[in-house]
């Protein structure tokens, strides 16, 4: 056996790595989610803001 | 359907007739392969286990070269839309293109197999000519088969020709183990004994699953 | 629309626990084996892994015939998650597989080992689904095509584990099998354990991604509406796009 306890501990850290990459990844994912949902937000806003000028001419 | 399939198969196997487009190119693949083979292995006879792995990836090489041609005329002079037009079961397609690329493997086997037999194998080829003609054909029907299917595929991706080999490759690795498995002894130096039922079983099954799988799932492809 | 972030907190705190729990048995709990040593201890992340893969690669098939059959596209989203999540995991299985080859015997690589051989050849397969998705550029005809891919390589998984097994178990014994003939009782919980916590993993994951793509999903609709466009298009994709 070479080294038995270095190999084991590698394996795991492999799938350890494995999954703190993934949601390292989905993290990125996440924030680039809500910097759109944000931007949509800013333009949701006035929209709101126009239909309910109209109103009283109507 | 069946007559579906017989017209399809005959317009092919017509066309290859005339055209000559693929037989002869894989077989002339096949032979110069083993000449690469001789100065890549630096050997000059090989017999056993040697001998069955490299008759089988030559074998399996040639027909993934033959497997990209067999939808071109297909796609290019628009014989897709004019056969989803006919009101034929769409899988008679499939069952006709896996036969004529079966045919075509048995063509150049004829060929390839002395071939073969001249240029590399050691011990005679006469006696065990039963038992490798058996593993040649269920070897040959899972080659067709999977070749088809994923020709298909590939035709209307855009990296057809990559894709083709890519997706064949790892579908075929049961295929070439099985019969290099069932090979090796019939090419043994030692006296040839036959090939062991077992893989010729696996060989049987891999081919009625995957056939099975295609058959089921070939319509798809063609909804456009 | 399908909430898939319903249940995700506590399948999370599920995951978390039983794979500290399995962690925590390898690590004081399961006796050290008499032949290998130490190297075993792999063993508990290398096969739960792989057969959580497997099971991931039948279950991207199995979506796939559904996705044929009712031409739900988002049955082609799960198809794509699935088998993109065990990809994932046919890597990392390569990679411990290979540690515990090293381990044992001192190469990185082994040919007598029906697992990792087929994990090799499995895992070649799987790499060119992204890649014949890329190489598609109608999404209609994309997700038929990935579909009809996840459905063949689905059913060629079991094949090609079946005949590489064949070819092995007559050469050589297995050494590390999947089977527990022989094994203690504390190494098979810890096996057991470490099984349901990869499962776990892979479910929530598997959520995750689902609610992250359908998030985005959402916002491009939102986008759509609110400005008549949908964003910069991002030309072709390999991942399905599912109108929300």
């Amino acid at each position: 056996m070479i080294d038995g306890d270095g190999y084991v501990a590698a394996a795991y850290l492999v799938f350890l790595a494995l999954i703190l990459i993934y949601v390292g990844i989905m993290a990125v994912r996440l924030g680039r989610l809500e910097r759109d949902l944000a931007e949509l937000n800013e333009l949701a806003e006035p929209r709101e803001a126009a239909p309910r000028e109209r109103e009283p001419v109507a | 359907m069946r007559h579906a399939v017989g017209a399809l198969l005959r317009k092919d196997l017509r066309a290859e007739l005339r055209t000559l487009e693929s037989i002869p190119a894989m077989t002339l693949f096949a032979v110069t392969t083993f000449v690469l083979f001789h100065f890549g292995l630096d050997r000059n006879s090989l017999d056993g286990d040697l001998a069955g792995g490299v008759l089988w990836v030559t074998l399996l090489f040639a027909a993934v070269l033959g497997q990209n041609r067999l939808f071109v005329a297909e796609q290019e002079q628009g014989g897709f839309d004019g056969f989803l037009l006919a009101p034929v079961d769409r899988t008679a397609l499939f069952v006709a293109k896996a036969i004529a690329l079966f045919a075509f493997l048995v063509v150049v086997e004829v060929v390839a197999i002395p071939a073969f037999a001249i240029l590399l194998l050691g011990p005679d080829l006469l006696d065990p000519l039963p038992g490798l003609i058996a593993v040649l054909l269920l070897a040959d029907a899972g080659i067709a088969i999977v070749g088809t299917l994923v020709a298909g595929i590939a035709i209307r991706t855009r990296a057809r020709d990559l894709i083709g080999p890519l997706l064949t490759l790892p579908l075929l690795v049961p295929v070439v183990l099985a019969a290099s498995e069932a090979t090796a002894p019939l090419l043994a130096e030692a006296g040839a004994s036959g090939p062991p039922g077992r893989w010729l079983a696996i060989l049987a099954i891999y081919d009625l699953t995957i056939g099975l799988v295609a058959y089921g799932v070939f319509d798809f492809l063609l909804e456009d | 629309m399908s909430l898939y972030g319903k249940g995700l907190k506590p399948l999370s705190i599920a995951t978390v626990v039983v794979l500290v729990g399995a962690l925590a048995l390898a690590a004081f709990y399961a006796p050290e084996d008499a032949d290998q040593g130490i190297i075993q201890k792999t063993f508990y992340i290398h096969v739960p892994m792989a057969i959580v893969a497997l099971c991931g690669f039948v279950a991207g098939g199995i979506f796939g015939i559904l996705h044929l059959r009712t031409r739900d596209r988002s049955y082609d989203l799960k198809s794509y998650v699935a088998i993109h999540l065990s990809l994932i995991l046919a890597v990392g299985v390569l990679i411990t597989g290979s540690i515990w080859a090293r381990g044992s015997w001192g190469s990185w690589w082994v040919w007598d080992e029906p697992m990792l051989v087929s994990f090799l050849i499995v895992f070649l397969l799987y790499a060119t689904y992204q890649p014949l998705r890329f190489s598609i550029e109608d999404p209609e005809r994309q997700a038929r095509y990935a579909s009809v891919f996840a459905i063949v390589a689905g059913s060629f998984v079991p094949l090609n584990f079946a005949a590489v097994r064949m070819a092995q178990s007559y050469v050589h014994p297995r050494t590390l099998g999947t089977t527990t003939g022989g094994m203690p009782g504390e190494m098979m919980l810890t096996f057991l354990v470490a099984l349901a916590g990869m499962a776990l993993l892979f479910v929530t994951l598997w959520k995750y991604e689902m609610a992250a793509k359908h998030a985005r999903f959402q916002i491009k609709a939102l986008r759509r509406r609110l400005t008549g466009d949908g964003g910069p298009t991002a030309g072709r994709s390999a991942a399905p796009q599912v109108t929300a």
